[in-house]
């Protein structure tokens, strides 16, 4: 056991720095940095380049087009990509259908969606959750009743992420009768969102932004061959990704990203204290819940390190995952406070337009510390999405301790 | 030892409780919150007529009693309805400024005027690179015979877009962060070479930066002694700390509440949230902060009004153990809301935005855990 690179690795990392250098956009990074929200554009744009390089796929097995890196790679891309401030890639078609897809899916299916997820041609988001069906996923409600080579959907689909933006949606959906056991009844279904019927409504955050929509379907013919595998595995396929989404959740990269951003400012900011005249950085409690952080951080990178190293072993990501959504979110939430609190009065001031592109007014607050409470109140539901925190909990209990 | 409230404090609590729960329900609160100007003038008007205004001042000066007491009762209630209106601002950081600073003149010219609802006032301490530290002014106030000129940037200032007239601290002497050479005027908000862009803040009040430019006033336009502002504009900000812990108290028993009784509603797997113990424990851990928090502010405001010098230790305690209380019950109550905990519609975000204002407005929570510590 060691934690040394080995000179192909050393060799790969420069090379996926030297392609950082060279081909992120410079418009991106200034963005990034300067807290300004990403368009569909940039992350288009971005997935595009990476596709030209063949590094979009890193999950996907070669035969599809993925990269067939190791952990050890996939671990190296993250971290440069985080030092260059490079977004992550949008998940929805990438990392969470593309599974299910070329796990589950036909042959035609499979020509039919892959190219264009890894080419970023075609914007995909998720319909899981419904007003009532949150936490308790299983008891979803939209229906899908077949009728000769259709299926006919009913219902509404909530929380989707950037469905505003989206041209394919992937759902759970009840084929089975009423009286069929929940999770038996479940299908995974794939809807072009262009199908007559649907109609995609914002939802406002706390952040005021419509990051995510209520998806309304009213009779939408889809044809049955967007069916994933057979009626009635939905759940089994859904669980499979979930289990990848929550590896994505941890957010490693990003946290180490944003903690030496944190560290840099508080090297800036008065400590406010009276007569003190030192920085922030200088101040022992903050240099304690600081310091506290790194190591929860340092700890769950090697978490994220022994889960992929037992996947590239073969094995699936089991409950394990449980443990990164839980300290990954946590740790983004801690953060995300941190921030706030750095911000001082300048967490107060709400500037929107100020993180907008485009903006030419009078900036308030230094850096961005105006950002600093809207992103704390906007990731509160780190916790909650993706399986709810307490939901994690329940698994570790069943599946891991056998309570 | 009596913890019950006299009977004016009583009537002032009912009074404001009848409001908050008759005239302002979700709804019109975030009709007002949205609203050009960010709050009522008609309620404004009203808080005159009950006497409200008149609160934070001695009778000596046409006030209700000014004690800590009177004050905490009244912010609590204001906090259950997550009011908007610009009291704070108003009576307590420059009505109390004038109370104590201003000759009689200033009163009957400013403090009159506030307590009849006849004028909006604002205090501008904060500065860019300030952030609690009172003392750590760079705008300066050169005295020049009868006249002032006034230059700087004061930063988040509290109704700073509505005021009509300002209250500023300054340096007239001696180097940034220095206690002497601190002091306190005010302007017409209307001067020529005063800048403002002003802004929503986070929870739903509305607040300015200011930038001074080379602005001229008269030198009857100091409150107080030159020089000797700091220990006025401390104890001032104290009592708005100890207000906003009061505001505090109020929104998180609200928070706890409606938790509580959507934990009874909302079904997930075949039963009501209301009945998982993981649940449940959370819940009760967030009754045990509101009471914890409850408590201590009391202690505070007693301390306060014992005026023996204790009041900024018994203060930095009650900010300090609040701050605590409210990011737990704050964050608690959205995560166990779920997904409709972080949406815009639902009332619940709103008091947890205000709870995160209070806890980094006036002194943080470690800022204030400081400052027990060393005094």
């Amino acid at each position: 056991m060691n934690i040394d690179f080995s000179a192909d690795e050393l060799a790969f990392q420069q090379e996926v720095s030297t392609f950082l250098a060279e081909e992120f956009p410079e418009e991106i990074r200034n963005k990034t940095a300067n807290s300004i929200e990403l368009g569909k554009d940039d992350y288009v744009n971005w997935q595009k380049i990476l596709a030209k390089k063949g590094w979009a796929a890193t999950n996907w097995p070669v035969e599809h087009g993925g990269t067939g890196w190791t952990p050890t790679q996939k671990y190296i891309f993250g971290n440069e990509c985080a030092k260059a401030g490079a977004p992550e890639v949008m998940a929805f078609g990438l990392k969470m259908v593309a599974p299910v897809i070329y796990i589950y899916g036909n042959e035609e299916q499979k020509q039919r969606f892959l190219p264009d997820i890894l080419a970023s041609n075609v914007w995909w988001c998720q319909g899981y959750s419904e007003p009532n069906a949150g936490s308790d996923l299983a008891s979803l409600k939209t229906t899908a009743v077949r009728e000769g080579d259709e299926y006919v959907v009913n219902g509404t689909k909530t929380w989707t992420t950037l469905g505003q933006h989206a041209d394919w949606i992937f759902c759970l959906v009840r084929t089975g009768a009423a009286d069929v056991k929940n999770q038996n009844a479940i299908s995974f279904l794939l809807i072009d969102m262009k199908t007559p019927g649907i109609n995609v409504s914002p939802i406002y955050l706390l952040d005021g932004s419509p990051e995510v929509n209520e998806v309304h379907f009213d009779n939408v013919r889809v044809p049955a061959e967007n069916l994933i595998g057979e009626e009635g595995k939905g759940w089994t396929y859904a669980k499979v990704l979930l289990t990848h989404e929550r590896t994505n959740i941890a957010g490693v990269t990003d946290s180490k990203n944003r903690l030496k951003d944190l560290k840099e400012k508080a090297a800036k900011t008065s400590d406010g204290m009276p007569g003190s005249h030192s920085m922030l950085s200088d101040n022992h409690a903050w240099q304690q819940k600081v310091a506290e952080l790194e190591i929860e951080l340092l700890a769950l990178e090697y978490t994220e390190l022994k889960t992929l190293a037992a996947v590239s072993t073969g094995k699936a990501p089991g409950p394990e995952s449980s443990i990164l959504k839980i300290k990954g979110t946590e740790i983004q939430q801690t953060i995300d406070i941190l921030n706030v609190e750095m911000a001082g009065y300048y967490g107060l001031p709400f500037v929107r337009d100020q993180f907008m592109d485009g903006f030419d007014g009078v900036p308030i607050g230094p850096d961005q510390a105006a950002a600093s409470a809207p992103i704390y109140f906007n990731n509160r539901k780190a916790t909650i999405y993706g399986g709810s925190n307490e939901i994690q909990t329940n698994i570790i209990c069943k599946a891991v301790l056998g309570l | 030892m009596d913890f019950s409230y006299s009977e004016e404090q009583q009537m002032l609590q009912d009074s404001v409780s009848k409001f908050i729960s008759t005239e302002y329900d979700w709804d019109s609160r975030q009709a007002i919150a949205k609203s050009e100007t960010g709050f009522s003038a008609d309620h404004w008007q009203l808080f005159a007529e009950l006497g409200w205004l008149t609160v934070p001042f001695k009778e000596d000066d046409g006030g209700f009693g000014g004690s800590a007491v009177d004050l905490i009762v009244t912010m609590e209630e204001f906090g259950k309805g997550l009011l908007v209106e610009p009291f704070l601002a108003n009576t307590i950081l420059a009505g109390t400024l004038i109370a104590e600073a201003g000759s009689s003149e200033q009163k009957t010219e400013l403090l009159t005027p506030l307590m009849e609802g006849n004028v909006q006032l604002a205090f501008a301490y904060a500065e860019p690179q300030s952030r609690y530290e009172l003392a750590n002014i760079q705008c300066s106030a050169v005295i020049n015979g009868d006249e002032i000129v006034l230059n700087g940037h004061k930063a988040v200032v509290l109704n700073g877009a509505a005021a009509e007239k300002i209250l500023v601290s300054v340096r007239t002497s001696g180097d940034a962060c220095d206690r002497e050479g601190v002091s306190l005027l005010w302007v017409d908000a209307n001067s020529a070479g005063i800048r403002r862009e002003s802004y929503a803040s986070v929870d739903g009040q509305r607040a300015a930066d200011i930038w001074f430019d080379n602005v001229t006033l008269p030198t009857s336009n100091l409150l107080g002694d030159v020089g000797e502002a700091i220990d006025v504009i401390e104890m001032t900000i104290d009592r708005a700390a100890l207000a906003i812990c009061a505001e505090a108290v109020g929104a998180m028993q609200m928070s706890l509440f409606k938790t509580v009784e959507y934990s009874k509603i909302r079904k997930q797997f075949n039963t009501t949230l209301s009945t998982f113990q993981a649940l449940q424990h959370r819940m009760a851990n967030m009754f045990i902060e509101v009471e914890q928090a409850k408590s201590i502010l009391l202690m505070a405001a007693m301390e306060m009004d014992r005026l023996d010098g204790k009041a900024p230790k018994a203060l930095s305690a009650a900010k300090s153990r609040i701050g605590k209380a409210a990011r737990l019950v704050g964050e608690e109550s959205i995560q166990i809301h779920g997904g409709i905990g972080v949406t815009d519609e639902l009332d619940v975000g709103h008091y947890f935005k205000r709870l995160t204002a209070i806890q980094f407005s006036f002194g943080s929570t470690d800022y204030h855990t400081a400052r027990f510590a060393a005094s």
